[in-house]
């Protein structure tokens, strides 16, 4: 059958993604309504660049959520007979399939002759389930360091700022090249007298890495509920379960219930952008809480008696969330950028993973040959799309958030 | 001023000590030591083996002691050998380095005037339309990682080339081919094969300078003594040129400094995708074919530029803004 012309391209692509424009319109439209009650995000449509980020942002988070709707393809799907294989394998965009319009390779096939089309909606998923949670974990990491560096300063102000500046002062790329590369990831067993655990640099840095979230939320549970017994022990116990039974499954890949659990791949990309991040929060949480210090209210809770602690997790950081969040999605668009750049040399996530990143990487063998650029040219425009979409929108809550 | 500089000279040291330690350690994990031996001696050596080779090679002995001779090593001078090239491994770092400093040179020569100028322009006025338009412009910058405007250009311009080629006869022979081929070489330095990867690598950072003189440009023009000149009847020219302009560029100063760590992964990328045979195309090499010595060198010099550059812009902006310094 004929391959789409460019224009048939451009249109089913834009139908294909129908799940996505039904949640948009829905989402957008009834937030219009409530905007008053929103408050900074309910003001971004009062500001068309911002308005233009989370449009983009929400696109590929629905993108993401419909993705089995909206791909016709599976991410590792490829035709498995003979001729088939050799017309998708590098087909050009518009290649129609098995002669079935509905199954038309929109954007191409890659060399393996697998939809790109579907795998860049599939590689979504990935990248927007690690790029907010590992922001997220450095966030807390960033935090919990960050609070008690601006507020007391001294000496522990001293060492952790001599830390981040040490991993700041790393290139990132050499980071990456030591810590991700297969030798050093390798799993030994280490026997721990009642259980065994499997253990790699990468894994002990992700084992670190991801106390913080439990330290961080049991600490906010104590300093609040400190006279309260019952809430504190409901919380804090919840807490803890739910915590290390996400531990044990993420981080070795052992839960009891076998629900949760990461490749080793995944877990050391985790930990390498985690810990490529943390620095940059830890130094902005530091100078915002320096800056706080020294407001009335922080003055009344400390003339009240309140806990150093109380103070930097219930009036410091809740009064620092205008810069965080503005900064918190910045951070997520450079996270992504990030995971393309270990995808971009092969590092990390398997080669198979749709990930933009490997897909990117998958595809710039041929880019020489200008014919077969799709293969790399469409994931490369997702991951563009979505990191402009956060930088927008970061830009647009920046700025309503200075009109206050 | 002189105590400032030398504490900071003090933290460098230590921040290098530090990170040449950690490096020594990664790269010498048991992983990566039996990876060498493999490769070096034979696929199918046994466990047992491979411990005789290590211990012939002297790689079994003491973590601190290796280190200290190889920290004694590089300070006199001798980085060891590189196992790839087959050469001294200073003489392949310098070398390489000298590759990417020509690309460097050109990418800063390129990237600093445009961020500026557009910072300036953005943030004298603003909330203007001209504002506004370079502002977007500028976020759409950052939002492209060389990775991804590489890929774009060599499109662009191969597409360009199928279809103008010929109405525009004036442009330099070979440009468009090397541009559709997307190969920079790295023996001699033309319009044809530098344009593309300086102008990928110039248009990640621009965006981020650009924000940064437009914040800062912008600020400064609310100040007191701009609204006096103003009301002085200066006109808006000689306010922005001789008024605003010098301490509106203390800012950026330090993050162009800064910079460097990100462009060095930029060139780790560029050279990657362009194949220029620079330092950051040795760094995939040597990581990739396990060259310890080439590898650590590699890190040791990555590290000093960065220090060094942290450490210029630190005495840089304290010279230039007295107020940090009395403080």
């Amino acid at each position: 059958m004929e391959p789409l012309s460019n224009g048939e391209i451009i249109l089913y692509s834009i139908a294909r993604f129908w799940p996505t424009w039904i949640a948009l319109i829905a989402v957008l439209g009834s937030g219009y309504f409530i905007r008053d009650k929103l408050g900074t995000v309910g003001r971004l449509y009062g500001s068309s660049i911002g308005m233009v980020g989370l449009c983009i942002v929400l696109f590929w988070v629905f993108t993401a959520i419909f993705a089995p709707l909206i791909a016709p393809f599976g991410a590792q799907y490829a035709p498995v007979s003979g001729d088939m294989v050799r017309e998708a394998k590098r087909a050009l965009p518009g290649f129609v399939h098995v002669g079935d319009i509905t199954a038309a390779y929109l954007w191409g096939g890659d060399n393996l002759g697998r939809d790109v089309f579907s795998r860049v909606v599939y590689g979504s998923q990935i990248v927007l389930i690690i790029a907010p949670a590992a922001t997220l974990i450095a966030y807390m990491v960033g935090s919990t360091l960050g609070l008690p560096a601006g507020y007391y300063l001294g000496w522990i102000d001293t060492l952790m700022s001599f830390l981040a500046n040490l991993v700041l002062a790393f290139p990132v790329i050499l980071l990456f090249y030591l810590l991700v590369t297969p030798e050093v990831n390798t799993p030994v067993p280490v026997d721990l007298l009642i259980f065994e655990v499997p253990w790699s640099l990468p894994i002990g840095m992700a084992a670190f890495f991801f106390l913080f979230p439990i330290i961080f939320m049991c600490t906010m549970w104590y300093t609040k509920y400190e006279k309260n017994m019952t809430k504190l022990a409901v919380y804090t116990g919840a807490t803890i379960v739910i915590g290390f039974w996400l531990y044990s499954g993420l981080v070795f890949n052992s839960d009891p219930l076998g629900v949760v659990g990461m490749q080793p791949n995944e877990l050391n990309v985790f930990a390498a952008v985690i810990l490529g991040s943390s620095p940059g929060v830890f130094r902005i949480v530091r100078g915002l809480t320096m800056d706080i210090k020294t407001r009335d209210y922080v003055a009344a809770a400390q003339t009240r008696g309140e806990r150093p602690w109380y103070i930097m997790l219930w009036e410091i950081l809740p009064n620092a969330r205008g810069p965080l969040i503005v900064d918190f999605c910045l951070r997520i668009g450079y996270t992504t950028i990030l995971l393309g750049t270990l995808g971009f040399f092969g590092l990390g996530l398997s080669p198979e993973s749709p990930d933009w990143g490997s897909m990117i990487n998958h595809g710039r063998q041929f880019v020489k040959l200008l014919k077969w650029a799709h293969m790399s040219v469409f994931p490369a425009l997702a991951l563009m799309t979505l990191v402009l979409g956060l930088n927008l929108l970061a830009d647009g809550l920046r700025e309503e958030s200075l009109k206050d | 001023m002189l105590m400032f500089i030398l504490r900071r000279i003090g933290t460098m040291l230590v921040t290098m000590i530090a990170l040449t330690f950690i490096v020594f350690y990664l790269v010498n994990l048991p992983g990566n030591l039996e990876k060498l031996a493999k490769t070096e001696g034979n696929m199918r050596m046994t466990d047992a083996e491979v411990q005789i080779w290590l211990d012939n090679e002297g790689f079994n002995r003491p973590f601190l002691i290796r280190y200290g001779e190889w920290l004694v090593g590089t300070a006199t001078g001798d980085m060891g050998y590189s196992r790839v090239f087959r050469k001294p491994v200073s003489e392949v770092v310098g070398e390489r380095l000298g590759y990417t400093g020509w690309l460097m040179l050109w990418v800063m020569i390129v990237m600093v005037p445009g961020a500026l100028i557009i910072g300036v322009l953005a943030g004298m006025r603003e909330g203007s339309t001209l504002d506004r338009g370079l502002s977007v412009g500028s976020i759409a910058s950052t939002s492209a990682p060389e990775y991804v405007t590489g890929i774009i250009f060599a499109l662009v311009f191969a597409t360009l080339f199928k279809e103008f080629s010929k109405d525009l006869a004036w442009w330099p022979e070979g440009f468009f081919l090397n541009a559709s081929a997307a190969t920079a070489t790295s023996k001699g330095i033309t319009f044809s094969n530098f344009a593309l990867p300086v102008m990928t690598m110039a248009i990640y950072g621009m965006g981020y300078i650009a924000r940064m003189t437009r914040a800062s440009m912008a600020e400064v023009m609310t100040s007191q003594y701009i609204r006096t000149a103003r009301l002085k009847g200066l006109n808006f020219r000689t306010v922005v040129l001789r008024h605003a302009l010098r301490n509106a560029l203390i800012a950026p100063f330090t993050v162009i400094m800064l910079q460097f760590p990100w462009l060095l992964t930029g060139v780790v990328i560029v050279e990657t995708m362009f194949n220029y045979k620079g330092f950051g195309f040795t760094l995939v090499q040597a990581a990739g074919n396990n060259d310890i010595d080439l590898l650590l060198a590699i890190s040791w010099v990555a590290v000093i530029v960065v220090l060094l550059t942290q450490l210029i812009s630190d005495v840089g902006y304290a010279y230039l803004n007295p107020r940090i310094r009395v403080k």
